[in-house]
């Protein structure tokens, strides 16, 4: 019985092999080569487009990337904590209605959702013409960083409401009543008991919605107009424009060890919320 | 007598028009160990929601120590709850459950420690301060949601079936723990259950209830012996319940003949309903019983035998250590005090008829 159910595994080993581990061996090896990719035997070994990366002009886009990432991840826990709070606890009758609004975006085309921002933005868009008519100057966000950011909250607010949402509407009510009887009221009840009850929440929050935006380039290409050059764009542009798959890998990769620092950072912080007695953690 | 600790006057409380709790009145004394007994849907929970302050009622009024505490929140009332699935803060270790009272009080931490250490020597679960709760077994997480409530210092503890999720041996064990608990400390205890074998063991005084409304208030031996109601008579226990005449005081007709009773106060040739335990019934030879009848099925229980005799077209089920045959002609016999007569049941048909 328990190898036939093995058997049911190997379909997803197999996609697995060819999909993820190849094409990542595959990437770690252009990092390492210089020469032709397509004449194996001009490929050599080497550690310069490590050694390029560490260049004020690179930094600096890394830079930029984390920043931008951090500001949205933050702004869209602020914003989307409330929400989540809010939405678990109206009526079950309201929830499905009020968590449908704020996941419908996601239905719709990334693509399309970031155009539409554009159109928005834009120095002759819906936001200054409504200036405008209220005889307000105009204001000049797009292209520019604050539109990238404001492009990345829309885009990645539900992924933060959403486990935010699980979390807090799995908490037992019991236990919230059992703090009341003990004598807390509702604020300390928040601070001592939901909010650190909701802190796996909020870890998978940040880290859903802080791995895409790193990464990004059709948002910070759309609304920062060519001017925001993140980290994505600066990989895209080496695989489609200098066709340089060798940097560009050494790029994924870098970027990769970053986020997996990034993230193994957050789950210490959630495994010391946590206390004592070995828990399992996540990395 | 101690004084009135806790008084529920003309309380109601209704979901969805259906009423949950229907105009209850009640009283409870300093130091008294009271279980509200029902079937599930009794308004039990209910009612023990409300003296917490989880539940608003709808009318009527909750008095704590004299004083009218309808509108007071939950954490303002000086009642602790026990819930039934514990409800622990799983993200806290054992100390820091039991310490969450008191820190919102601000004890000092010399005077915390030693209450928690106390508290921890009651429950039997000394050493376990940084044991985190979801490493306890269920019964060690009572012990703590007991010591989390008790660490207070509460005049009230409410229990809302706090051992059901209990093995029974533990359970057994943990009813002993509760009651020597309730002694040492001297607390009021409200305890709800539906199971009337642990209702009747532990309490000074059952209130037994059915539909939102109270049927009987008593001690354990009072409801047990003079159910005031067929529901009461069913729900506590095994019952024969039979339907019967008062002819006169001390003499009730059922099962086609007259019976010397111990029972008065009926008019003459009331209908009533008339009880008898299985165990006050004896089994005889067939001359020689005051009823006669025929074994119809047996079964072992342990410590007794259950059996069904079916005499003039009713089973009568009888506890006996004594076995019958099946099949076997049987007399059947009891003492006047064995018989209990209760007023006739009024059911909601007929009321509406």
């Amino acid at each position: 019985m328990k190898n036939r159910a093995k058997l049911l595994a190997y379909p997803y080993i197999v996609w697995m092999a060819i999909f993820i581990v190849i094409p990542l061996l595959l990437v770690f090896f252009y990092s390492i080569t210089s020469g032709n990719i397509y004449e194996p035997s001009s490929l050599s070994f080497t550690l310069e487009h490590y050694s390029k990366f560490f260049d004020m002009l690179y930094l600096n886009v890394i830079w930029k990337s984390f920043r931008l990432a951090i500001i949205s991840t933050v702004l869209c826990l602020v914003l989307g904590y409330p929400v989540a709070y809010i939405i678990s606890k109206s009526k079950q009758k309201h929830r499905s209605l009020l968590l449908l609004f704020f996941l419908l975006p996601i239905w719709m085309n990334f693509l399309l959702r970031t155009y539409a921002w554009m159109a928005i933005l834009s120095p002759n868009g819906f936001l200054n013409k409504a200036l405008e008519f209220f005889g307000l100057p105009p204001i000049e966000i797009m292209p520019g960083q604050t539109a990238v950011v404001l492009g990345m909250i829309y885009n990645f607010l539900p992924f933060m409401v959403l486990p935010i949402y699980t979390v807090l509407s799995k908490i037992d009510k019991n236990v919230l009543e059992a703090a009341a009887d003990l004598g807390a009221n509702s604020f300390i009840t928040f601070i001592k008991i939901i909010l650190p009850l909701s802190v796996p929440g909020i870890v998978t929050g940040i880290t859903m919605v802080f791995m895409p935006a790193v990464s990004t380039f059709v948002i910070s290409r759309l609304l920062g107009g060519g001017k925001e050059l993140l980290i994505g764009n600066l990989i895209e542009q080496q695989f489609t424009i200098y066709r340089d798959w060798h940097f560009g890998s050494a790029l994924s990769i870098i970027l990769m060890i970053m986020i997996l620092v990034s993230m193994a950072i957050m789950s210490k912080v959630d495994n010391n919320n946590n206390d004592d007695e070995g828990r399992t953690a996540m990395w | 007598m101690s004084r009135k600790i806790i008084e529920l006057k003309n309380l109601t409380k209704s979901y969805n028009g259906t009423k949950a709790v229907d105009n209850i009145n009640l009283f409870i004394r300093e130091n008294e160990f009271i279980t509200l007994l029902g079937p599930s849907g009794c308004g039990k929970t209910t009612t023990l929601r409300m003296i917490g302050g989880f539940e608003n009622p709808d009318s009527g009024d909750i008095l704590f120590e004299g004083v009218r505490i309808n509108d007071l929140p939950p954490y303002k009332r000086n009642i602790n709850t026990i819930f039934q699935r514990y409800a622990l803060f799983t993200h806290m270790n054992v100390y820091e459950n039991i310490a969450f009272g008191l820190r919102i009080k601000k004890t000092p931490k010399d005077e915390m420690d030693r209450r928690i250490k106390k508290m921890l020597k009651l429950v039997e679960l000394e050493g376990f301060e940084k044991r985190h709760v979801d490493s306890l077994s269920g019964g060690q997480q009572q012990r703590v949601a007991i010591a989390r409530a008790l660490v207070n210092e509460p005049k009230v503890l409410l229990l809302d079936e706090p051992l059901a999720a209990l093995d029974l041996k533990l359970r057994k064990e943990m009813q002993i723990e509760l009651m020597d608990m309730q002694k040492n400390v001297g607390i009021t205890f409200i305890y709800v259950t539906h199971d009337q074998e642990e209702a009747l063991t532990m309490s000074d005084t059952v209130v037994v209830m059915n539909n939102g409304v109270i049927q009987q208030v008593g001690s354990p031996v009072d409801i047990y012996n003079e159910p005031k109601n067929r529901f009461v008579a069913d729900f506590i226990g095994e019952s024969n319940i039979l339907e019967g005449v008062m002819i006169e005081d001390y003499l009730v007709e059922f099962a086609g003949k007259k019976f010397k009773c111990v029972d008065k106060g009926f008019q003459h040739n009331e209908p009533v309903d008339v009880v008898i335990r299985p165990e006050d019934i004896d089994v005889t030879r067939r001359e020689d019983g005051l009823l006669e009848g025929v074994v119809t099925s047996v079964v072992f229980k342990g410590v007794h035998y259950e059996m069904l005799v079916e005499s003039n077209g009713f089973e009568y089920m009888i506890h006996s250590t004594d076995m019958q045959e099946v099949g076997s002609e049987v007399g059947l016999t009891f003492g006047p005090e064995d018989i209990h007569v209760m007023k006739r049941e009024v059911t909601e048909i007929e009321k509406q008829g």
